[in-house]
């Protein structure tokens, strides 16, 4: 039979390219503008090649942010998807406690970022939240908003309360696509609960951890809403993350090169490094 | 090292899967669960295996009361329909997996793995995960797997069913080779019947949960002790209708008669059901005493050089199969022969009251 090619396909996703030309590639576009020219104001513009990049690559606050980034990132994902596989490997399998626990799961998923940031702020308050005041009640010296580790722990403890779900819900959709059959022909072989884990949910969840893992480095990387609102990047500069970092450069100083610069090289590293996760995964899958 | 349940049945929140069963399965034997599907094929072998516990009734296993012994501390090995093998682990440690929990030393482990992946064939897959073999070769992995622990109890549940037509007869050909020279119990369940006449042994029939007769193969098969047996023991089912017995002669409907032979004549004068299998009721005149019957054609299917052809005959649904193409007009009226030298005859309980020429097949 002869292969048709139909060209209305095209008709069909011409709204889609249109849309997404002017939500991503015209914005990037700018930005990729900016980023190698100088502005005095009064939407002069002038040619400044690269100094932008070789001034954000050198800047010893881009490091520093840069480094609280990955420690941020890197922390949330140590907790965050053992915990979220171990919660989902003791949740029921069948049962009316099923939707009970997936309802509950969900919850946080559900409430907007500034409001998660606002609710935790309140939590942590050393004076009047019900977690500061009674950390303080039982001999803590808490107070996040002065004492670095304090600020640390509530935006980690934040994080882990608002996310660690998706991970639970991705790795519970793994859990329950695995067939009986499997389980029971581990026991039928004597297999005790850890080879069951390493050998049967651990390799078939992979998939869905490695998106979960994804999702997770990329959302953490890309996180603003809920530090702003907890800390605002304080005390002084110690919860201060990349994109904190960058919204103050381009709308608190109106250094719109720098910040362009900063923004490419800020997508750059995302993209890097999900490559280098993504790749580790799979390794294996062929 | 013979395998008893004694009045063994399962119930699950307050539904019935399993209706007290004795059986008892001989060492080194090979027997086949026969029903279809929900007949309680697959409740049955996880019974037997331990993996459920049964509501009521014994387990016994080489003289010794085993029914509440977990799975784990039985020596027993299970194949499944989808083709279960650890994912991550090549063919190699599939196959050691359970002689590795065994705690078996390496140098033994090696040998028997290999001695097995020999007779499976697997040899030059070894090294490869199972994402990386046919399906034919993943479950002959999952056999493997099985076999190579020496197990006491090898269940085997539609092992073949989810392979394509030409893996399946390849592996139904080499199943019983397998089992040749082992002293274990293996059940082997399946829907087919002409499985169970392939591999012999013992059949088992199922029907809804209760075991209505269970003896050598071929004796279940000429012999069904009731109509249930013979119509789960016969594909497509047997085809039943009501007769009357007057004097020497049966009467179906009003105008088919036929004499009782010797070994029928005997019986009492009332109704019967009467039974005849579907290759037994053919398009030309064929066998001892054939008698024509007339009815109108439902659906007529051809297999190869085989013709189906399913037909109504005073209101029940019958079905002959004839060597050779046919050609039907589907609604016609059409003439069959069914050859009553090879029926059979159940009382209004259902039971074998007699069947001609004593046998049926």
């Amino acid at each position: 039979m002869r292969k048709t090619v139909n060209q209305k396909a095209w008709f069909f996703i011409l709204p889609v390219l249109v849309l997404v030309a002017f939500n991503a590639i015209l914005p990037l576009m700018t930005v990729v503008n900016y980023s190698v020219q100088e502005t005095f104001g009064n939407n002069e513009f002038f040619w400044a090649g690269l100094i932008w990049f070789e001034q954000v690559i050198s800047s010893p606050r881009f490091h520093d942010s840069l480094i609280r980034q990955l420690i941020f990132t890197f922390s949330i994902l140590a907790i965050e998807i053992p915990l979220g596989v171990i919660i989902a490997l003791a949740m029921p399998r069948k049962g009316m406690w099923v939707s009970v626990c997936l309802v509950l799961m969900a919850l946080p998923l559900l409430i907007p970022w500034n409001v998660v940031g606002a609710m935790w702020n309140i939590f942590a308050l050393p004076d009047i939240g019900l977690m500061g005041y009674t950390l303080n009640a039982i001999g803590f010296d808490f107070n996040f908003t002065r004492q670095i580790e304090d600020a640390w722990f509530t935006l980690l403890l934040m994080d882990v309360w608002h996310w660690t779900s998706l991970v639970v819900l991705l790795a519970y959709a793994g859990l329950v696509s695995i067939p009986d059959a499997y389980y029971q022909a581990a026991r039928i072989d004597g297999a005790s609960s850890w080879a069951i884990f390493r050998y049967i949910q651990l390799p078939k969840m992979k998939r869905v951890l490695t998106i979960a893992v994804l999702l997770r480095f990329m959302d953490s990387f890309n996180i603003y809403t809920e530090p702003f609102v907890l800390t605002g990047g304080g005390p002084g500069n110690s919860t201060t993350l990349l994109s904190i970092d960058l919204v103050k450069i381009a709308l608190g100083q109106f250094d719109l090169g720098p910040a362009a610069a900063m923004s490419l090289i800020y997508f750059l590293i995302i993209l890097l490094l999900s490559w280098v996760f993504y790749t580790l995964m799979m390794r294996n899958e062929e | 090292m013979a395998l008893e349940l004694k009045s063994v049945a399962k119930q699950v929140d307050g539904e019935v899967h399993i209706h007290p069963t004795d059986l008892t399965l001989a060492p080194g034997s090979f027997n086949v669960l026969l029903g279809t599907t929900l007949s309680g094929k697959t409740t049955l072998m996880q019974l037997m295996a331990g993996l459920e516990r049964p509501t009521s009734g014994q387990i016994w296993f080489d003289g010794r009361d085993v029914t509440g012994v977990s799975v784990q501390k039985r020596n027993v090995s299970m194949v499944y329909q989808q083709f279960i093998n650890y994912p991550n682990l090549s063919v190699y440690a599939n196959i050691a997996s359970p002689l590795k929990l065994a705690r078996i030393d390496k140098a033994e482990i090696n040998r028997r793995v290999m001695e097995m992946a020999e007779l499976m064939r697997l040899t030059p897959m070894l090294d490869r995960r199972p994402s990386e073999l046919s399906g034919g070769q993943q479950q002959r992995t999952a056999m493997a797997r099985a076999l190579v622990k020496d197990a006491d109890l090898v269940l085997l549940d539609e092992p073949l069913a989810n392979l394509d037509f030409k893996l399946r007869e390849e592996l139904r050909d080499e199943l019983p080779r397998l089992f040749a020279d082992r002293n274990c119990i293996a059940v082997y369940a399946t829907t087919e019947p002409m499985e169970a006449l392939l591999f012999g042994g013992n059949t088992a029939t199922l029907h809804e949960g209760r075991v209505t007769q269970f003896g050598p193969t071929m004796e279940s098969y000429q012999h069904p002790r009731d109509l249930i047996s013979a119509q789960v023991f016969s594909e497509p089912p047997m085809n039943a209708a009501k007769v009357t017995k007057q004097g020497g002669e049966f009467l179906l409907g009003d105008s088919i008669r036929w004499q009782a032979d010797a070994s029928t004549v005997a019986l009492a004068d009332g109704s019967y059901r009467l039974g005849v299998r579907p290759h037994r009721v053919t398009i030309r005149p064929d066998g001892a005493q054939p008698v024509a019957i007339r009815g109108h054609v439902r659906i007529a299917e051809l297999s190869g050089s085989e013709s189906t052809v399913h037909f109504d005959l005073s209101g029940n649904d019958w079905v002959s199969l004839s060597t050779g193409v046919h050609d039907f007009d589907i609604g016609a009226e059409a003439e069959f022969h069914m050859d009553v030298s090879r029926a059979m005859y159940f009382d209004d309980a259902g039971h074998l009251v007699g069947a001609a020429g004593g046998r049926s097949d």
